[in-house]
C-alpha cells in the first residue's frame, strides 16, 4: 500500500488576501453612488408629502376621490388629472407599444437586411428630438390634420360608442394619446430590437425546420422567447408617457374635466401641475404638489409592477 | 470497444444488402457555395431509404452544409447558392416552384444543440402539427402521447406535460426536440451531431432511438465520432475539404477502405 506523505508545512497557499487600497476606494466610491441614489428618492418622497400636505389637510380623502378641480373655490380633487394621464398613456401605449414591437420586429425578422440599419437609425433618432418640438408639430401639423381629415372620419364609423364625438377643436385626450405614442415608439422599438437580436438564431431555425414560416416563426417562437424584454419595453414606454409634461401640455387643451369622448380637451397630473404652478397661490401650489406626488407613487407602483411581470413571465417561458 | 462495434457490423451486414436498397435522396453534381466560397465540390452521392446515413469528415468539410442543403435551410443565409440536382424521392427539391418551407414539412431536421421552445413540453411537441392545420386537442393529446413514446420520453414526463420544456436535461431535451420533428410526420429526418452535447448515457440513449425511427423515416446523422457512425449507421460517407471522399456502407467503410484518405482519417491520422 502506498504511503501518503504528510503535509509540507507552513503551507503556500496564502490564507489572508492582501489589502489593497484601490479596491477599498472603490467599494466606497460604489456604495457612496447607490446611497445617494436611495437618498434622492427619500428625499424627493418626504418633500413632495411635507409639501403636499396643507392641501392634503384641508381636502382630505377628497384630494383623491374628488372630480372638480376649482382654483377659484379652492376644491382640489385630482380625479380629472389622473383620469387624464392615465388614458394619454394607456392610448399611448396601445398604439406606441404595437407599433413600436411590429417595426422591430418587421426589421429584425422580415425586411431586408440592409433597411434595419437605417430605419433604426431614423427611430433612435426620434428619441433624441426634444418634446417640445413634438408638441410644437403636434400644434402645427397634427391638429389641424386630426380635425381635419381624421376625427370626423372616426366619428363618422365610431360615433355610435360614444368614445368619439362630433364637435373637436383637435386637442385633446386623444391627440395627446397619438403624440406620446410616436414619442414612445423610439424607447419600445429600440428595446425590442435589442432582445429580438438576441433570441438564439436556433430557436428561429427550429421552428423553420417544422415547417413554420419566418412570420410563424416570428410570431410563435421569438416573440414568445423575447416576452420577456418586451414587456419590458413596454413599461418602460408606458413610464416615458405617464411623466411628459410639454408635449401633452400643447396638446391636450388644459381642461379639468372627465370626459369619455376622447375628442374633448383633458388634463394630465404633469401637464396641469407645469401650466399652474408658476402663478399658482399658496394652496394651490401644496395641491399641485400633491397631484406630483400622486405621478410619483404611479410612477414606482408601475416599475414594481413591470419587475413583477418580468420576472413572472420569464419564469412561465423557463427562459433566464 | 472494438469488439463490439464489429459485432454491430456484423448485425447491419445481414440486414442491409445495397443491392436491394432504394435510394431516397440522391445528389448529382451538386456544387454549394458560400458568397464566394465554395463549400460543397460535386457531390454525387443516393442515401438509401429507412437506413441511416453517417456524414463524417474533419471539422470545416462540409457536413453540416450538405445536410443543412437537403432541407434547403442554407436557403436563409445571403449569398448562398446551390448549383446542381438534390432530388428526394426522384424530385428535384431545389426546382423552380418548389416551396422550400412545405418541403420542410417532410424533411425534419435535429440540431447540434438541443432547441426547444420557450414553452411547456406539450407545446412542443404540439408546435408543428398546430403549424400545419391540427386544432383539435383529441388529436394533439394523441400525436404528443405518440411522439413522446417513440422517443423513449413519454413515462419520463407524462406527469409534467405542461411545464416549460426548458427544465428537462440535456439528453431529454434533444428526445423532445426528435419527437417534435416526428410530429410533423417528416419522410426523412436530418440530425446535426445530435449528441455532441450529451454525455455518454443521454448519447446511447439516442442512438438507440435511431435504431428505432430508422424502421419509420430515412435518417442522416452528421458525426464527428467514429464509433457512433459505426454503432448507429448503415452507410457512411467521408468528407474532406467540401468533396465526398467515399461513400459506402459502414462495414465496408470501415473494415476496407476504398480511398488513402479515408483510411487515414479512420485511423486517426488527421482530424
Ligand atoms: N454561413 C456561412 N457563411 C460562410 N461560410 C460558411 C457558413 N457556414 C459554414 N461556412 C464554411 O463552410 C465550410 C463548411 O462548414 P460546415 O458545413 O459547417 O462544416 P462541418 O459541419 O463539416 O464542420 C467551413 O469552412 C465553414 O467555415
Ligand atoms: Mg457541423
Amino acid at each position: 500500500m502506498a504511503t501518503i506523505p504528510a503535509d509540507r508545512t507552513p503551507s503556500t497557499i496564502p490564507t489572508k488576501s492582501k489589502f489593497r487600497w484601490d479596491d477599498g476606494i472603490f467599494r466606497s466610491l460604489t456604495t457612496a453612488a447607490g446611497g445617494a441614489v436611495l437618498a434622492i428618492v427619500i428625499i424627493t418622497a418626504y418633500q413632495l408629502v411635507t409639501g403636499s400636505l396643507p392641501a392634503l389637510e384641508k381636502e382630505g380623502l377628497g384630494f383623491l376621490t374628488g372630480s372638480s378641480w376649482n382654483v377659484g373655490e379652492e376644491l382640489f380633487g385630482s380625479l380629472p388629472f389622473v383620469w387624464g394621464t392615465t388614458i394619454s398613456s394607456i392610448l399611448a401605449l396601445v398604439l406606441g407599444g404595437s407599433i413600436g414591437v411590429m417595426l422591430s420586429a418587421f426589421l429584425v425578422e422580415l425586411a431586408p437586411k440592409w433597411l434595419l440599419k437605417p430605419i433604426g437609425f431614423l427611430v433612435d433618432l426620434l428619441a433624441a428630438i426634444p418634446s417640445i418640438i413634438y408638441g410644437l408639430w403636434g400644434i402645427l401639423v397634427l391638429i389641424p390634420f386630426l380635425r381635419e381629415r381624421v376625427f370626423p372620419e372616426i366619428h363618422a364609423v365610431f360615433g355610435w360608442t360614444g368614445l368619439f364625438g362630433e364637435k373637436s377643436t383637435g386637442t385633446g385626450l386623444l391627440t395627446a394619446g397619438i403624440v406620446l405614442a410616436i414619442m414612445i415608439i423610439p424607447t419600445v422599438a429600440a428595446i425590442t430590437r435589442e432582445v429580438l437580436l438576441v433570441v438564439p438564431r436556433n430557436m428561429r431555425d427550429g421552428a423553420l425546420a417544422l415547417g413554420a414560416n419566418r412570420t410563424e416563426a416570428l410570431k410563435t417562437v421569438m416573440l414568445p422567447y423575447a416576452s420577456g424584454g418586451i414587456l419590458g419595453a413596454l413599461i418602460l414606454g408606458l413610464g416615458r408617457a405617464l411623466g411628459e409634461t410639454m408635449a401633452v401640455a400643447m396638446v391636450i387643451g388644459n381642461s379639468a374635466t372627465i370626459e369619455s369622448d376622447l375628442f374633448k380637451p383633458a388634463a394630465s397630473l404633469a401637464s396641469n401641475i407645469a401650466t399652474e404652478f408658476g402663478e399658482a397661490g399658496p394652496l394651490q401650489k401644496s395641491a399641485l404638489i400633491g397631484l406630483g406626488l400622486i405621478l410619483f407613487i404611479l410612477a414606482l407602483a408601475l416599475n414594481f409592477a413591470a419587475r413583477m411581470l418580468v420576472a413572472r413571465v420569464r419564469r412561465k417561458s423557463g427562459v433566464q | 470497444m472494438l469488439q463490439y462495434s464489429t459485432a454491430m457490423v456484423q448485425t447491419v451486414l445481414s440486414e442491409t444488402d445495397e443491392r436491394f436498397e432504394l435510394p431516397k435522396i440522391r445528389a448529382e453534381k451538386v456544387d454549394f457555395h458560400y458568397g464566394s466560397f465554395h463549400a460543397l465540390k460535386d457531390v454525387n452521392i443516393a442515401m438509401p431509404s429507412h437506413r441511416v446515413t453517417a456524414l463524417i469528415g474533419p471539422s470545416g468539410c462540409g457536413k453540416s452544409t450538405f445536410l443543412r442543403c437537403i432541407n434547403r435551410m442554407n436557403d436563409l443565409i445571403d449569398g448562398s447558392k446551390l448549383t446542381g440536382k438534390l432530388l428526394v424521392d426522384g424530385s428535384d427539391i431545389y426546382a423552380p416552384g418548389v416551396d422550400p418551407v412545405a418541403l420542410r414539412k417532410h424533411i425534419g431536421m435535429v440540431f447540434q444543440k438541443p432547441n426547444p421552445f420557450p414553452m411547456s413540453i406539450y407545446d412542443n411537441i404540439a408546435y408543428g402539427p398546430r403549424i400545419h392545420g391540427i386544432r383539435k386537442k383529441a388529436e394533439l393529446d394523441i400525436i404528443v402521447e405518440r411522439c413522446l413514446s417513440k422517443s423513449f420520453l413519454w413515462n419520463e414526463v407524462k406527469d409534467k406535460l405542461s411545464q416549460s420544456a426548458l427544465a428537462l436535461s440535456g439528453g431529454q431535451q434533444q428526445r423532445l426536440c426528435i419527437a417534435r420533428t416526428m410530429a410533423v410526420d417528416p419522410q426523412v429526418i436530418l440530425m446535426d451531431e445530435p449528441c455532441s452535447a450529451l454525455d455518454p448515457v443521454a448519447t446511447m440513449r439516442i442512438e438507440d432511438l435511431i435504431a428505432e425511427l430508422k424502421t419509420q423515416f430515412t435518417i442522416v446523422i452528421v458525426t464527428h465520432n467514429m464509433q457512433q457512425a459505426q454503432r448507429a449507421a448503415d452507410y457512411t460517407a467521408f468528407f474532406m475539404l467540401g468533396e465526398l471522399v467515399e461513400f459506402n456502407t459502414t462495414r465496408e467503410m470501415f473494415l476496407n477502405p476504398q480511398e488513402k484518405r479515408t483510411m487515414d482519417y479512420i485511423s486517426g491520422r488527421f482530424g
